[in-house]
C-alpha cells in the first residue's frame, strides 16, 4: 500500500512539477498496465501496419491523462482570454469547447489527442514542426501553461518574449508555430535532411491540415524527401475542414494518406490517443530503419471554428458537429478505459482535473498580470550574434536599439 | 547653410594631365577579352602594355567565378556544417560554373543537386538551417527566388525575431541577380530593393573578385539569413587579387562600404556592375579635370550610409547608379536617407539617381543596351549635378 501511495504520488508530482498535495487513492490494488484493441489503420503501399493492440501502463496513463486534460483547459482558458480581449489577433484553438455565451455548448475535443499521442511515440530528441495551431504542441515540446498563455496575452515573461504570439511559439526541437499554410512542410523536410546528415537516428514530425495539403510546396518537400531518403514523417491532421471549406470542397482526392503517391502512408484514428501512439511509433521505427519518408493521416474534427472569430456554423450543421462529439471525445475515451480496467479510480482523475485547473489559474493569472514587454526592446532580435545595433522607428528621430 | 535650390555654378580645379595614362588611339581591344566589358580600349592596352613593361605583379589576377568558388571552398573545409545545395550545383559544376569541381571533392552529402523546386528546397534549405547546419542555397538566377521568397523573408528572415531570440536562421542565399545579356526581361529583374526592403536579411551585392570573395566567407560565417547577389556579366571578369585576399580567413565584414576612387568634386555610389562603369566615367571625366569619389556599397542591408554621408560633406554633390529599376529602389533609399541626415546642407544640388530603364528588359540589343544605365549616362548625370 505504502509502496503504491510512492508510486502514485511520484507519477503524479513528477507530472505537475510541484509537489502532491494530497493524493486520494481508493483502498484497493490497481492493475499495472492493461492492453487495449486498437483500430486498424488503412496502408497505402504498406505491406504491415501498426499492431491492432497495444498496452497502456498506469503511469503513461496518467500521464497521457493529464497532458491531454491540460492542453485542454489550457486553450478553454485562451478561449476566454481572448472573448475578454486579453488575448488580440488570431488565436487558433486546439479544443472543441465553446463558451456558454454563444447558445450552443460543445462538450469535447478533438486535437489534444493528436499532440499527446504524437509525442508519446517519439523521443524527446526527435523533432517537430507544425502550423499555426501550436498552443498543444508547444506544452507537449516541453513548455510550461504559464509561458504558452504568457505569449498569447504579449507578455515580456512569454515564450517568445511578447514578440511573436500565438503563431510563433519555439522550444528544443520545437519549430514553432508557422503562419504561412504549407510552409513549414519543406522546413521540416529540411530539418529531418539535417537529421540525416548528422547521423544521429533521430526524425522529423512535420505536421499540416487537410487544407494545407492542397500546397503545392508540400508536393515538392514529398518529391524531395523520397528522392534523398529523409527521416520525415508528413502528418496530415484532417479535422475535414479548412476555414469554412469541407474537404470535398477543396480536394480531388480526399485521400490524404495516399497523397505522397510514392510514399507509403497510414490513416490513423486520430481521436484515439493510443492508436496515435501505436502509428506514431510504427512511422518512426520505418523511418528510423533508413528507409525514407512516410506519411500518416490523423482523422480528427474541430469542434470549434477555425479559429476565435469563426462561430463555426455558416459551413456545416450543428446536427454534425453534436453527433461527432456525443461519439468520440479522446479524453472520455481514455478515461473510460483506465477505469473500466482498473487502471486508474474516477475520483484519482477528479483529483487531477483539479490540480490541472489550479495549474491553469495559475498561468492565466501570470498571464494577465505579468507586464508587457518594454518598448525599450521592441528592436531586439533582429540580428543574431550581431553587436547592438540602431534601427529605425515610425520617424527618423525615433531609434531603438536592437540587441541580438 | 548651402542653398538646396538651384545649381551652384563651382569653379574647378583644373588638373594637369588626368590619372589615365595618354596612350594613342590603339586597336579595340580583342572582343572577345572579358576585360574589354570594364575598361576601355585604351586601358585594355594600357594594361597589356604594362604587362610586358614591368616585372609581374605580386597579387594575383583571379575572376569573381574563382574567388566565389575559392571562398566556398575554404568554407566547406573549414565547417563541416557548411553545405550547399541548388539546381545543377554538383554533377554539372553548377550552371555557371561557379562550384566547379566542389562536388568532386566534397560529395553528395556536401554539395546537392535539387530537382526544379525553388519553394520545396528553398524551405528544405531554411529547415536545416534551423536544426542547426549552415546550408548555401543557390537560385540559379534570383528572378527563380520569387517562386521561393516566402521562405526567404517569412521562414527565414524573420524567425529569429518572432522567436524572441530563440531560433537563429545561419542561411545564405546566392545566384546570379540583375541584368545579364539578351536574357529578355523574366530573366533580368534586379532584386536588390526587393530583400533590401526587409529587417531580419543581411543583402551583399559584390562587384569585384575580393568583394565576393570576401562577402560569400563572411555570409557563410554569418548565423543570420544572408542574400548574396553576384552578376553573371561579372563572373568571367578578372581583378586584381591582392595578397591578404588570399588568405583562408580574409573576411569583408557586412554593412562597410569601400571607397574605390578617391574624389573632391561629387561622390558617385553604386553597387554590383555598375560599379566599374562608374570608374570608367570618373576616369573619362578626369582627364576634364573632374575628380570623382567612387563608392561601392557592397552590402545593401545593413547600408553603410554613414561612407555616403562623410563623402557628400566633402565633395557636396551626389549621384547614386544602380540597375535595378527606379522606383523604390536602391537610390531612392540613399536619397532619403542623406536628406534625413547630416550631409544634406552640404548639397549643393539635389541629389540625382541613374537606374535602370523602367520598362521590363527588351531583347533586341539596342534595346536593352539603352534600358542599362551606361557609361555616358552617368558621366552626363555627374555633369547635370555639377551643372556642367
Amino acid at each position: 500500500m505504502r509502496k503504491m501511495l510512492a508510486a502514485v504520488s511520484r507519477v503524479l508530482s513528477g507530472a505537475a512539477q510541484k509537489p502532491a498535495n494530497r493524493v486520494l487513492v481508493a483502498s484497493r490494488n490497481f492493475a499495472n498496465d492493461a492492453t487495449f484493441e486498437i483500430k486498424k489503420c488503412d496502408l497505402h503501399r504498406l505491406e504491415e501496419g501498426p499492431p491492432v493492440t497495444t498496452v497502456l501502463t498506469r503511469e503513461d496513463g496518467l500521464k497521457y491523462y493529464r497532458m491531454m486534460q491540460t492542453v485542454r483547459r489550457m486553450e478553454l482558458k485562451a478561449d476566454q482570454l481572448y472573448k475578454q480581449k486579453i488575448i488580440r489577433g488570431f488565436c487558433h484553438l486546439c479544443d472543441g469547447q465553446r463558451c456558454v455565451l454563444y447558445c450552443f455548448m460543445l462538450s469535447s475535443l478533438t486535437q489534444e489527442a493528436c499532440c499527446v499521442g504524437l509525442e508519446a511515440g517519439i523521443n524527446p530528441t526527435d523533432h517537430l514542426i507544425t502550423a499555426y495551431r501550436a498552443h498543444g504542441f508547444t506544452f507537449t515540446r516541453g513548455l510550461s501553461v504559464r509561458e504558452i498563455l504568457a505569449e498569447l496575452t504579449g507578455r515580456k515573461g512569454g515564450c517568445a518574449k511578447g514578440k511573436g504570439g500565438s503563431m510563433h511559439m519555439y522550444a528544443k526541437n520545437f519549430y514553432g508555430g508557422n503562419g504561412i499554410v504549407g510552409a513549414q512542410v519543406p522546413l521540416g523536410a529540411g530539418i529531418a535532411l539535417a537529421c540525416k546528415y548528422n547521423g544521429k537516428d533521430e526524425v522529423c514530425l512535420t505536421l499540416y491540415g487537410d487544407g494545407a495539403a492542397n500546397q503545392g510546396q508540400i508536393f515538392e518537400a514529398y518529391n524531395m524527401a523520397a528522392l534523398w531518403k529523409l527521416p520525415c514523417i508528413f502528418i496530415c491532421e484532417n479535422n475535414r475542414y479548412g476555414m469554412g471549406t469541407s474537404v470535398e470542397r477543396a480536394a480531388a482526392s480526399t485521400d490524404y494518406f495516399k497523397r505522397g503517391d510514392f510514399i507509403p502512408g497510414l490513416r490513423v484514428d486520430g481521436m484515439d490517443i493510443l492508436c496515435v501512439r501505436e502509428a506514431t511509433r510504427f512511422a518512426a521505427a520505418y523511418c528510423r530503419s533508413g528507409k525514407g519518408p512516410i506519411l500518416m493521416e490523423l482523422q480528427t474534427y474541430r469542434y470549434h471554428g477555425h479559429s476565435m472569430s469563426d462561430p463555426g456554423v455558416s459551413y456545416r450543421t450543428r446536427e454534425e458537429i453534436q453527433e461527432v462529439r456525443s461519439k468520440s471525445d479522446p479524453i472520455m475515451l481514455l478515461k473510460d478505459r483506465m477505469v473500466n480496467s482498473n487502471l486508474a479510480s474516477v475520483e484519482e482523475l477528479k483529483e487531477i482535473d483539479v490540480e490541472v485547473r489550479k495549474e491553469i489559474e495559475d498561468a492565466a493569472q501570470f498571464a494577465t498580470a505579468d507586464p508587457e514587454p518594454p518598448l525599450e526592446e521592441l528592436g531586439y532580435h533582429i540580428y543574431s550574434s550581431d553587436p547592438p545595433f540602431e534601427v529605425r522607428g515610425a520617424n527618423q528621430w525615433i531609434k531603438f536599439k536592437s540587441v541580438s | 547653410m548651402a542653398a538646396v535650390s538651384g545649381l551652384v555654378r563651382r569653379p574647378l580645379r583644373q588638373v594637369g594631365g588626368g590619372t589615365a595614362p595618354q596612350c594613342p588611339r590603339a586597336t579595340p581591344a580583342h572582343p572577345s577579352s572579358s576585360l574589354s566589358i570594364l575598361l576601355s580600349p585604351c586601358q585594355v592596352s594600357g594594361l597589356l602594355k604594362r604587362r610586358f613593361h614591368r616585372t609581374a605583379p605580386a597579387a594575383l589576377q583571379v575572376t569573381v567565378r574563382d574567388a566565389i568558388n575559392q571562398g566556398m571552398d575554404e568554407e566547406l573545409e573549414r565547417d563541416e556544417k557548411v553545405f550547399l545545395l541548388g539546381e545543377e550545383v554538383a554533377q554539372y559544376d553548377g550552371a555557371y560554373k561557379v562550384s566547379r569541381g566542389l562536388w568532386k571533392k566534397y560529395g553528395d552529402k556536401r554539395i546537392i543537386d535539387t530537382p526544379i523546386s525553388e519553394m520545396g528546397f528553398a524551405g528544405i534549405a531554411v529547415g536545416a538551417a534551423m536544426a542547426g547546419l549552415r546550408p548555401i542555397c543557390e537560385f540559379m538566377t534570383f528572378n527563380f527566388s520569387m517562386q521561393a521568397i516566402d521562405q526567404v523573408i517569412n521562414s527565414a528572415a524573420k524567425t529569429y525575431y518572432m522567436s524572441g531570440g530563440l531560433q537563429p536562421v545561419p542561411i545564405v542565399f546566392r545566384g546570379p541577380n540583375g541584368a545579364s545579356a539578351g536574357v529578355a526581361a523574366q530573366h533580368s529583374q534586379c532584386f536588390a530593393a526587393w530583400y533590401g526592403h526587409c529587417p531580419g536579411l543581411k543583402v551583399v551585392s559584390p562587384w569585384s573578385s575580393e568583394d565576393a570573395k570576401g562577402l560569400i566567407k563572411s555570409a557563410i560565417r554569418d548565423n543570420n539569413p544572408v542574400v548574396m547577389l553576384e552578376n553573371e556579366l561579372m563572373y568571367g571578369v578578372p581583378f586584381e587579387f591582392p595578397a591578404e585576399a588570399q588568405s583562408k580567413d580574409f573576411l569583408i565584414p557586412i554593412g562597410k562600404a569601400k571607397i574605390e576612387r578617391q574624389g573632391t568634386h561629387i561622390t558617385v555610389v553604386s553597387h554590383s556592375r555598375p560599379v566599374g562603369h562608374c570608374l570608367e566615367a570618373a576616369t573619362v571625366l578626369s582627364k576634364e579635370g573632374i575628380e570623382c569619389e567612387v563608392i561601392n556599397l557592397r552590402t545593401i542591408r545593413p547600408m553603410d550610409i554613414e561612407t555616403v554621408e562623410a563623402s557628400v560633406m566633402k565633395t557636396n554633390h551626389l549621384v547614386t547608379v544602380e540597375g535595378g529599376w527606379p522606383q523604390f529602389g536602391v537610390g531612392a533609399e540613399i536619397c532619403a536617407r542623406i536628406m534625413e541626415g547630416p550631409a544634406f546642407n552640404f548639397l549643393d544640388a539635389p541629389a540625382v539617381r541613374v537606374t535602370g530603364a523602367d520598362v521590363p528588359m527588351p531583347y533586341a540589343k539596342i534595346l536593352e543596351d539603352n534600358s542599362v544605365p551606361q557609361v555616358k549616362d552617368i558621366i552626363f548625370a555627374i555633369k547635370k549635378t555639377l551643372n556642367i
